[in-house]
């Protein structure tokens, strides 16, 4: 049995019970014991000094690429699991586009018992839609449930063909798992390389339209509404896909949204000079994009913030353009950008962010936590929403350096992770 | 090295119309060089080139060698097939590799967009870009700008027009450019599967018709049109794109004024450009093709850090 955990004197914040107070929080028995009373000392507990802190649930991020197995030279579920512990995620959904796909049971289990061994964030897998994600055949969502996947997703491909969306979203209400899309008409986005428009048309590189992205997102919604299914649509980037969401959840269809801690913040102006840390996909979009996202993510259109982290070898990077591959890092950055760029500029609050970060996210998902609620699990995120600090990719506990955030100045930071009241990252003076 | 142009030429969406201006005046001189019997002068005595040549290219690739060798620079020659890059060497390996038997430039052409600027960044030596993807042919543009000067004297006000599949083009992205920042009018004409969506943002005018651009322009600028775009489903035809978009004798005879006709080459006769018009009294193409080797003379004389307003003495062998 592990020692209590006293996390004292910050301002503890759960969204979901309605709480925002000044004191104690303690952890027993790896569950939320007592929420916001002062304590008096407590034998043998570990002390953590939450003054001037917030006290949030832990985040969880329902997107995520761990690259294991296949490409554990550029990340391990034990690395990525512990990068999400220092960026504050005690939970995080691994996507199945490994190597092989995770598009069965032992593939799952293999997924869900790296991460137990990892002992950092907790990591639950998502199975794939398709075997193979090849589009052709259902995977069997059942099995993979049974072996700890809590979603279904092809994610890094979209599913082509609507008639198998169609079956997936039926499927899945048996096992009530969301399905997420990766939504991308690939011939419209075939050989694209950044969004679409004057920048893409100077740099000689070829576009993404955003309606690549917004044709697929208005199928998976209409398809969403035929089925009863639940989709969950992935890193939306478009001020058209926020128009789209918004018409779907007005009519009751069961659709939900994530976006990018990246699309909130930077535009396509970083891919000038070519630079392949801001080469993603879905890509960066414009001004008016982000500024939409921004808008959903505060009006509720937008449920969850999810990091799409995808760590890449520095050689893939290190390349031209157009042959380097799509993706960034995000656990260990997610919070301070969330911040920098939606706090610090007043479009939502902390509370709010610990919403899209935490509470949505376990929601939507069918996961624990999310909540400190008594007797849940004692997952906790502890941050400075003030404290500033600069970005060196070196630092990071995931192998990929991969950010377009290097050198950024950014505010926001995690002082402490608990993972079912077990201290898994704490910051050292 | 680096002085008028700075350390490297990657387009000319990146110089100022005074940097152009002195590229073109410095190529003026070196025009006479190439016309001599013993075509060399000493200019780039001990300076190493290295022509880096990642995709099939005849007149440019030869263009800038004559350039090189009529200046007295050494010159290496690295096609794509043939050297470690076929065993998957990256870019950056092969010309690391190269500057470590110390040389002093590379001209690279490359059929990714910024691999020119890539380069740049993680060698010391020069960097000319002969054409990287859809980006930018910066020597094509100067070359046509130097091939028209030649004719207009000044470009401040004459219309030119960018004909044909605009999209695809690192030529037309160079023309506009150096066109606009040197005064000139700007338009494309072409179909609009084969215009950038945001072509507008350029500030170019857009014709739809050839005949529309034909009774507007000073000159015509004809791309080449690439078979493979068909294929790719922008155009349904070669023959259908000849009757709606060809540049024709019969079109330009109804033209308000002579117009004069360049072509970047390779030409497909009887595709974009009838052989009565490139081979016809307005055609300055091979005019294009001599003042080619005087621009890369003058580029790589500038880039070697020389004085512009020395070229005319340079060559007497300075």
């Amino acid at each position: 049995m592990s020692a209590p955990v006293v996390i004292r004197g910050g301002r503890i914040i759960d969204p979901s019970a309605n709480t925002d107070t000044v004191g104690d929080l303690l952890l027993q028995d790896g569950v939320v014991r007592s929420v916001g009373d002062r304590l008096g000392a407590i034998d043998g507990a570990i002390e953590i000094d939450a003054t001037g802190r917030v006290v949030s649930p832990g985040f969880v991020d329902v997107h995520c690429h761990l690259r294991e197995p296949g490409r554990e030279d550029v990340e391990t579920i034990a690395t990525g699991a512990a990068a999400a512990a220092a960026g504050g995620f005690t939970a995080v959904c691994a996507m199945p586009n490994t190597d092989p796909v995770t598009d069965n049971q032992a593939a799952v289990g293999f997924v869900k018992r790296q991460g137990e061994a990892a002992r950092q964030a907790r990591v639950y897998p998502i199975g794939a839609i398709t075997i193979g994600q090849k589009g052709e055949r259902l995977a069997e969502f059942g099995e993979m449930v049974g072996a700890g996947a809590v979603a279904v997703s092809d994610d890094g491909k979209p599913v082509v063909s609507a008639q198998m969306m169609r079956s997936a979203l039926e499927y899945a209400r048996t096992f009530n798992i969301p399905v997420a899309d990766h939504c991308e008409d690939p011939t419209l986005a075939a050989g694209g390389a950044m969004n679409e428009g004057f920048i893409s048309a100077r740099l000689g590189l070829k576009g993404i339209p955003a309606e690549a992205e917004e044709i697929m997102a208005i199928r998976d919604i209409l398809l969403a509404r035929l089925t009863g299914g639940h989709v969950h649509l992935c890193h939306m980037s478009t001020v058209g896909s926020v128009e789209l969401i918004r018409w779907g959840k007005e009519r009751g269809i069961r659709v939900t949204a994530e976006v990018c801690p990246h699309h909130l913040s930077l535009t396509e102006d970083a891919v000038e000079g070519y630079d392949t840390n801001a080469k993603m996909n879905p890509p960066l979009r414009t001004a008016k994009d982000v500024e939409a996202l921004q808008q959903a993510v505060k009006d509720g259109t937008i449920d969850v913030i999810a990091t799409d982290h995808a760590p890449h070898h520095y050689d893939e990077k290190e390349r031209e353009f157009s042959d380097a591959p799509n993706g960034i890092i995000g656990l260990e950055t997610a919070l301070a950008v969330n911040i920098t760029w939606l706090v610090k500029r007043g479009v939502v609050d902390v509370r709010t962010l610990i919403e899209k970060m935490s509470c949505a996210p376990a929601r939507l998902f069918g996961l624990p936590g999310g909540t400190f609620a008594k007797g849940a699990l004692g997952d906790v995120t502890v941050f400075d929403p003030t404290a500033e600090w600069k970005v060196d990719a070196a630092t990071f506990r995931s192998k990929g350096r991969n950010t377009p955030y290097r050198g950024h100045t950014l505010t926001g930071r995690v002082d402490a992770t608990v993972v079912g009241g077990r201290v898994v990252f704490q910051r050292g003076e | 090295m680096s002085g008028l142009l700075g350390k490297d030429l990657l387009g000319l969406e990146y110089l100022t119309a005074e940097q152009i201006t002195q590229v073109l005046d410095t190529a003026v001189p070196l025009k006479e060089i190439s016309e001599r019997a013993i075509k060399k002068v000493p200019t780039l005595r001990g300076a190493t080139v290295v022509n880096l040549f990642f995709e099939a290219s005849t007149r440019t690739r030869i263009s800038f060698e004559f350039a090189e060798k009529r200046m007295s620079a050494d010159t290496v020659n690295v096609a794509s097939a043939g050297s470690s890059v076929s065993k998957g060497e990256t870019l950056v390996d092969t010309a690391r590799n190269l500057e470590a038997m110390r040389i002093d430039m590379v001209v690279i052409r490359h059929g990714s967009s910024g691999a020119a600027r890539f380069l740049a960044e993680r060698i010391e030596s020069n960097v000319i870009n002969a054409g990287d993807g859809t980006h930018e042919h910066p020597t094509q543009g100067l070359l046509d700008l130097l091939t028209l000067r030649d004719r207009f004297g000044d470009l401040r006000g004459k219309r030119v027009c960018i004909c044909g599949d605009v999209l695809h083009s690192r030529v037309a992205r160079s023309n506009i450019w150096g066109l606009t920042k040197l005064g000139a009018e700007v338009a494309v004409c072409g179909p609009r599967s084969l215009l950038p969506n945001a072509m507008e943002e350029f500030n170019v005018t857009i014709f739809d018709r050839i005949e529309q651009a034909i009774e507007w322009a000073d000159a015509l600028n004809i791309l080449r049109l690439q078979l493979e775009r068909m294929q790719a489903g922008h155009i349904p035809s070669l023959r259908e794109y000849n009757r709606v978009f060809g540049v024709t004798r019969e079109r330009l005879e109804r033209a308000p004024r002579d117009i004069l006709i360049l072509h970047p080459g390779p030409m497909n006769r009887g595709v974009e450009i009838d052989s009565d018009v490139a081979d016809g009294p307005h055609s300055v193409i091979l005019d294009q093709v001599t003042n080619g080797v005087a621009v890369r003379m003058a580029v790589l004389y500038l880039l070697a850090g020389h004085n512009p307003k020395l070229a005319a003495a340079a060559k007497g062998g300075a």
